[in-house]
């Protein structure tokens, strides 16, 4: 059985994935505090809004407004047992939206991280991470999802928890990390290693990659990292339009849609197959990703500094990758393991 | 990386002072929670006052995995360990600290705002703190104001430390400080502020003493205030 990516991913050389979520929901009245997804349910109308401004703006793959649907977030608001509702209902509202679309369009159900440490650093057991995740991968799954979205996931132990939970539930599913600290994830990923830890799980994602992060240059330094590694296996840009700042009393991002603009066409030419944006990436921002995705030719694979020159300088000196990475000299003597 | 040659193997006992606060530096590095206590012990034995053993040995050590954490060479799951060996150290340290009325060097509130679960970056702090000898008493997430303002009342601390990881419940923090100052409590405590949306003007501009970009940031800020409060007390 084909799914509806892997169809899309066989006929096209890239797609365009949607942008910011939580920024659109703040725009259109969500406070600070309340839980997105309690929307689906008491805004569906909103959440639709949500949905057709990136499919209007010609997104093929759009996902879901259930990053936070998992039992360990929504029990700070006391729902921890409607993961699976909630989900499903997102999911829904998604299939109606792309149903109506009149053309192909991608459902992905996004699958956020639970927001807690697993074994054995942190409290979590893997076993009760795989509980937690196949809920809303269940849920996603009857509201309609083609596929599953996980993202913005900083340890190796919770991607593969969430992907045993996928196989549980029989669907295909798409990972991205996020790469925010001195070029790796917090927990000290570099892309190098989660492009092996993809090929390592017996039910590997349809695609994998990098979203949010630190901004859009940064997340270019990760693609090519995974490029580096001559994977066949379709890459996801999904960066932030710039970087957060506080200017006159208020909060934006300062990627203007040209500067998202360059960034798709740069992350396709670093071999990214799947482009899209993350905080801060409107349907403005959307549109000009895929005018320009639709109208600059194919060029070379782009340099760091061809990167940097286009779209600012990077927030750390290295990927993480290679010998010329920070280091500290030790005294020796015994190490653990 | 394992070089578990028998012959090589170290015998915390054998060491002078020197080579053994040196090599518990390197143990705190890599997170060996019962070499930490053996060196802990060795010490004591050796006569080193509590507080000479924390500060000398145990702070000496969470410094140096501070800055390489503040660098990019040590990353959470390493940071978490290390701390986790720190406080095999501190829970030997604290009953005799105690009791020889070593001075401690200040204590802090911390709390992620209203809204915000995320813990991680808060939880970091903490230990961090910790390992620099601070006592903290952490009130977790989800912290509405008068939680923040309980807490000060019932805990006295020099510090008080707010953190935010979403754009949505940073203002939060604003509200909080606003309470303070509308109680004339503010100037008691030295505010700190931490998440990753937040930046240094934003920190300036809802009224905290100083915005920290990381956990060993937050320490060093930490202990440079502390340091200038008690100087301006001292001339005061």
């Amino acid at each position: 059985m084909t799914d509806a990516l892997s169809k899309l991913l066989a006929e096209r050389d890239w797609l365009l994935a949607d942008g910011a979520t939580g920024t659109t929901l703040f725009n259109m009245g969500l406070t600070a505090g309340d839980a997105p997804e309690f929307w689906n349910e008491a805004h569906p109308d909103r959440i639709r809004a949500l949905y057709r401004g990136a499919v209007d703006a010609g997104s093929d793959i759009f996902l879901t407004n259930s990053f936070g649907a998992n039992a360990a977030r929504l029990k700070l608001h006391d729902a921890a047992p409607r993961a699976r509702e909630l989900s499903r209902l997102a999911a829904e509202l998604g299939r109606e939206v792309a149903d109506a679309a009149g053309r192909p369009v991608v459902v992905a159900g996004s699958v956020g991280p639970t927001g807690e440490i697993l074994a054995p650093i942190g409290p979590l057991s893997p076993a009760l991470a795989v509980e937690m995740f196949e809920e809303t991968a269940t849920g996603l799954k009857e509201g309609g999802a083609d596929v599953l979205w996980l993202e913005t996931i900083s340890a190796p132990e919770e991607f593969r928890a969430a992907a045993e939970a996928f196989a549980n539930v029989g669907m295909p599913w798409c990972g991205t990390m996020s790469f925010d600290t001195a070029g790796r994830t917090m927990m000290g990923v570099t892309s190098a290693e989660f492009g092996r830890l993809v090929e390592t799980l017996p039910n590997p994602p349809r695609a994998f990659g990098a979203n949010c992060g630190t901004g859009a240059s940064d997340l270019l330094r990760t693609v090519l990292g995974f490029a580096a590694s001559g994977t066949e296996r379709p890459i996801i840009a999904k960066g932030n339009a710039g970087i957060p700042r506080y200017e006159a009393g208020h909060i934006h991002y300062d990627g203007t849609p040209e500067l998202m603009a360059d960034y798709a066409v740069m992350a396709r030419d670093a071999g990214a197959r799947i482009i899209g944006g993350c905080c801060g990436t409107t349907p403005e921002h959307l549109r000009a990703m895929r005018a320009a995705l639709e109208t600059q030719p194919v060029g070379p694979r782009p340099t760091l500094d061809r990167i940097a020159g286009a779209l600012g300088g990077f927030s750390s000196e290295s990927d993480g990758l290679g010998e010329d990475g920070p280091a500290r000299v030790r005294r020796g003597g015994r190490r653990r393991g | 990386m394992a070089e578990n040659d028998p012959e090589e193997e170290i015998i915390l006992s054998e060491l002078d002072d020197t080579e053994l606060v040196e090599q518990m530096f390197d143990d705190l590095y890599d997170g060996m929670r019962e070499e930490i206590e053996e060196g802990v012990r060795i010490l004591l034995d050796r006569g080193w006052a509590p507080y000479r053993v924390l500060t000398e040995a145990l702070v000496g050590g969470m410094k140096i995995v501070g800055e390489d954490f503040r660098d990019g060479i040590l990353f959470v799951p390493e940071v978490l360990l290390a701390a986790n060996a720190m406080k095999g150290g501190m829970a030997i340290l604290k009953p005799l600290l105690a009791e020889t009325g070593a001075p401690t060097i200040g204590k802090m509130v911390i709390g992620t705002v209203k809204g915000d679960i995320h813990d991680i970056g808060k939880n970091l702090v903490s230990m961090m703190m910790e390992g620099a000898g601070f006592e903290v008493v952490d009130l977790g997430i989800n912290n509405a104001v008068e939680s923040y303002l309980e807490a000060m009342e019932r805990e006295k601390p020099d510090i008080l430390g707010m953190s935010a990881l979403l754009t949505t419940t940073m203002p939060y923090m604003k509200v909080v400080i606003d309470t303070m100052v509308a109680e004339g409590l503010r100037d008691d405590y030295i505010v700190l502020v931490g998440g990753a949306p937040l930046n240094e003007e934003f920190g300036r501009a809802i009224g905290a003493d100083a915005y920290c970009r990381d956990a060993a940031v937050a320490v060093e800020t930490a202990k440079a205030l502390i340091a200038r409060r008690h100087n301006s007390l001292a001339a005061g």
